[in-house]
């Protein structure tokens, strides 16, 4: 019986609104959605092509766009996989144990997504820049952290830090620890019941975690940009290099690069919708922000 | 307030939920609709309410079409299955909400409103919960608290879907007979839905049974379970076991023996014979009468249950013998029903009340295999 | 490495056959230590060695101020825009069947997941006075792009997910019978919406102000493109912070960064208050 009365929509519900208002109601979200998100995306494809396909290529073969993505790539690839491990790290002691100050350790892993982009990159800059502790012995040692690669890294760790943790600990406390002590009993090893029970279990999740991951970190810009330095061809990551281009006034350079990376969310959101609609059980409810 | 329910129907989607359905609920009545799940007692309920709009049909509030009325409109008492209860709001404030949304001229000051809604939690026994949230409450209090809520807009009928669902067996029963008490003291028309017969039986001044979304017998508890009109009705309400026979020359026929069972004025041909396990004359051999092998027999409280096999299909009954009795001792038992009923084979209804017996858990099959 | 396990609070509760605690939680701990506890911690070493007259100097100097204010004040409306929009999308979202809907719950998140350097040229070029969207308001002698308006729109624009995402699971929970219950009992609908509804996804409606609120406080990349950056007028302090830093004036910069990070940590504080109150009160949280 309440399986057909799902479908009660068809008369005259008591609990719905009549259709005038629901036609109004569904055109102001779409008119909103339409002027706040989908005209920003257009104007990157449109403005990017503003002077043609090949000037676009053109734009991004110049050298100093190349090297700025091929920093964002690198930084990415060393970024996203250390927050991997410790997200897992972090998700196994906090969903498979009980301990004293569970929750505490659970609100400090989501501190970077309340801290402004721009102070993630100034913690850096206070911590290894001239007039630190231990800046000028860096300095003496002839190690640059600052306005080099190594604080893009950083930086981009700390922004991105929460992602994969956040996904997999309500997923794992979900889970249990059943499976895994099914799996210890019947004689398998610590290292062989991670990877054979609990990676599988989990596998979805993680995936969901490292895409959003991934996005934030090729596509940070407030934290980097206090890091970087700005030198073209070295420390430009592709966020920078549009800033740059943009500020030169190279509008179809910068669009250029900046299409890249909006078809990046792109590709990122598809997936991402992708796997909640196809694994949406195995990515968990607390797929949120 | 009389309702009065006349050629109702309800589609979804092409599938009729309910099938021209009439019945007349007098002022003051306390009725229940019991069936199996499935058998469109929810949906005739929420189409009195006006929740759900009829396809075809109509109601009457007294002389009134409310066929097409709004639910607002209508004022009917509703008690939710899962009671429905506004988490935000406190007791009292969940009780009094229907008074504090009148409009115009039916406005109701605050203090009055609290007045009655505190009056309503006194008679539902929740005085001093008033200030509590819902989920500060058990189930049982839960329930009394939608039913307060419903009765305080003095609603013309009061409709509960499944008011004992979701409660375990000892709050169940202490709240049917205090549901009788508040019906008895306030005379509101009431309709429930049920698929516990023993809920319905007990508490309802005439039950309604359903299947398939039609009504099958309406009645006082005595005329359903004593005189059931259709083989749902026998199969659904207690318990009976049935077999397959043939009419002829007024004479009851199992195989190729009669069993000296008069037949009346019943229609030659196949049929069934319903007839309860503990309704049945144990013999000792016979000429005329049903005698099988004892396929499984269990001790149910202060009597046996035996399982006996039956003709030459080894058709399997259920019968009910005394613990002290010879016979439950024996591998054969021959026995005649004392009160029974047949009812023409190869309908439509019988085999579809089969299908609803096999799917409902709570009801105990008939033996036949 | 186990030396977060020998302080006492760290005891297990419970002893559990399963492997790895001391290993997954000690690299966990000393990880969280070198990014983010430590670093963060340096702010706030920072910012006290100032001491607190020259740390009140620099905090309420004007174009500090103003910045703050520009900063705060903006994320406010802009979370108040995103809760009436962000509900009634979620709304739309969740009651309403139309053609395209999945496409567009899709879409919901895409200032999440698109740059914000992207969103800040996508905006300052669609405002500008010859902007699609500028060019409209353009002859009414009607600026956003290089205004404050322009800072309203991008912080709109970050935020906007996070209410709808917040909002919309909580609804999607709203039993129908709950709504039913209130039209038996004589409720129109306005009335069911405004009483019924609404009042039981204001602990949900709530959180999303304040995390919209919290990320539009701290935004810098889809700002600094579309406000113009004129001190005193469309200056945001992540921006001063940057310039600051520029200027090596670290102890400025240190300065505005800690009472922006208070601030942000006391809405924190707030969210998970309202989440624990609606827990002991209502029996849910959000």
């Amino acid at each position: 019986m309440a399986a057909s009365r799902r479908g009660t929509a068809t008369i005259r519900s008591a609990v719905s609104e009549n259709p005038a208002t629901r036609g109004i109601l569904i055109a102001v979200a779409l008119g909103f959605l339409g002027v706040f998100l989908l005209l920003p995306l257009l104007a990157v494809f449109t403005q990017a092509f503003a002077k043609g396909v090949s000037a676009y290529l053109e734009a991004l073969a110049e050298p100093d766009s190349r090297s700025a993505i091929r920093l964002t790539l690198l930084v990415a690839a060393i970024a996203v996989p250390l927050n991997l491990v410790f997200g897992v790290s972090a998700a196994w002691a906090i969903a498979k144990f009980d301990f004293k100050g569970k929750a505490f350790l659970t609100t400090l892993i989501d501190l970077p997504f309340s801290v402004s982009p721009v102070i993630s990159g100034l913690v850096y800059v206070l911590l290894f820049g001239s007039s630190s502790l231990i800046g000028p012995w860096l300095m003496r040692h002839g190690i640059q952290i600052l306005f080099a690669v190594p604080g893009i890294v950083l930086a981009t760790i700390f922004v991105t830090f929460p992602f994969v943790a956040r996904e997999l600990i309500p997923l794992m406390q979900d889970q249990g620890t059943a499976d895994e002590e099914a799996a210890l009993s019947l004689g398998a090893t610590g290292w062989q019941t991670f990877r054979r029970v609990t990676l599988p279990n989990i596998k979805w999740g993680l995936l969901y975690g490292v895409l959003l991951c991934n996005a934030r970190a090729m596509g940070e810009f407030g934290a980097v940009s206090v890091v970087s330095g700005h030198i073209r061809g070295l420390t430009n990551t592709m966020p920078l290099q549009v800033e740059i281009l943009y500020n030169e006034y190279n509008f179809a350079g910068a669009f250029a690069v900046a299409s890249l990376l909006a078809l990046l969310a792109l590709v990122t959101l598809a997936i991402k919708t992708l796997l909640e609609f196809r694994y949406g059980s195995a990515i968990s409810g607390a797929a949120r922000h | 307030m009389d309702l009065s329910i006349r050629q109702v129907r309800k589609e979804f989607d092409h599938f009729a939920a309910l099938e021209d359905v009439s019945l007349d609920i007098r002022s003051g009545e306390l009725i229940a609709l019991l069936g199996p799940s499935g058998s469109g007692k929810t949906t005739f309920l929420r189409l009195i309410a006006g929740l759900d709009m009829p396809t075809g049909g109509t109601i009457l509030f007294g002389e009134e079409d409310a066929s097409r009325k709004s639910v607002q409109e209508r004022n009917v008492g509703f008690v939710f299955q899962s009671y429905a209860l506004f988490r935000h709001m406190t007791v009292l404030d969940n009780v009094g909400f229907g008074l504090s949304v009148r409009k115009g001229a039916e406005r109701i000051a605050r203090a009055e409103i609290r007045r009655r809604a505190l009056e309503l939690l006194d008679l539902v026994q929740l005085s001093g919960l008033e200030k509590r949230y819902p989920h500060q409450l058990s189930g049982g209090q839960r329930q009394r608290v939608a039913l307060a809520r419903a009765m305080a807009i003095e609603p013309r009928v009061l409709l509960l879907d499944e008011p004992f669902g979701a409660l375990d067996a000892q709050v169940r029963r202490e709240l049917r007979r205090w549901l009788r008490e508040i019906h008895d003291a306030t005379g509101h028309t009431t309709v429930f839905v049920t698929h516990d017969q023993e809920e319905a039986l007990e508490l309802a001044d005439r039950v309604v049974v359903m299947n398939n979304g039609r009504i099958e017998q309406v009645g006082a508890a005595d005329d359903v379970y004593d005189r059931p009109v259709s083989p749902f009705v026998f199969g659904f309400i207690g318990e009976s076991s049935n077999l397959p026979v043939r009419v002829e020359n007024r004479q009851v026929w199992f195989d190729d023996r009669p069993l000296g069972l008069d037949a009346g004025d019943a229609a030659g041909g196949d049929a069934l014979l319903y007839f309860r396990p503990h309704d049945v004359e144990l013999l000792e051999g016979c000429g005329g009468c049903l005698a099988g092998t004892v396929a499984a027999s269990r001790r149910v409280a202060e009597t046996r249950r035996v399982e006996l096999e039956i003709g030459v299909k080894r058709r399997r009954v259920e019968i009910e013998v005394p613990l002290d009795h010879p016979a439950a001792s024996r591998s054969r038992i021959a026995f005649r029903p004392k009160r029974w009923r047949i009812f023409p084979n190869g309908g439509k209804s019988a085999s579809t009340g089969m299908r609803h017996l096999e799917r409902d858990a709570n009801i105990l099959a008939p033996t036949e295999s | 490495m186990t030396a977060g396990l020998a302080r006492p609070g760290w005891r297990m509760k419970r002893l559990s056959v399963l492997p790895g605690f001391g290993l997954t939680l000690g690299f966990a701990l000393v990880y969280l230590s070198m990014i983010v506890l430590i670093p963060l911690a340096g702010v706030v070493w920072r910012s006290a060695s100032l001491g607190w007259p020259e740390f009140w100097r620099i905090a309420t100097d004007p174009r500090t101020l103003n910045a703050l204010k520009i900063s705060f004040g903006g994320a406010f409306i802009a979370a108040l825009v995103n809760v009436v929009f962000g509900t009634l999308i979620a709304w739309v979202l969740v009651r309403y069947r139309f053609p395209g809907r999945r496409l567009i719950d899709a879409m919901v998140d895409l200032p999440f997941a698109l740059p914000t350097a992207v969103a800040g040229i996508a905006l300052a070029t669609l405002y500008a006075p010859n902007g699609w969207i500028g060019s409209l308001f353009a002859p009414f002698g009607v600026k956003i792009a290089f205004t404050p308006l322009g800072i309203l729109i991008a912080l709109i624009f970050i935020g906007l997910p996070f209410v709808v995402r917040t909002v919309q699971p909580v609804m999607e929970e709203i039993d129908r019978e709950v709504e039913e219950a209130a039209a038996t009992l004589g409720a129109d609908r306005p009335q069911t919406v405004w009483r019924v509804i609404l009042p039981g996804l204001a602990p949900a409606i709530l959180t999303g102000f304040a995390l919209a609120f919290a990320r539009a406080v701290g935004e810098y990349g889809s700002v600094i493109f579309i406000a113009g950056n004129i001190p005193y007028v469309s200056e945001i302090a992540p921006l001063l912070i940057v310039i600051r830093l520029e200027e090596y004036n670290y102890a400025a910069a240190t300065a505005i960064a800690s009472v922006m990070l208070a601030i942000s940590f006391a809405v924190l504080l707030v969210i998970n208050l309202i989440q624990a109150w609606s827990r002991r009160r209502f029996g849910y949280g959000s």
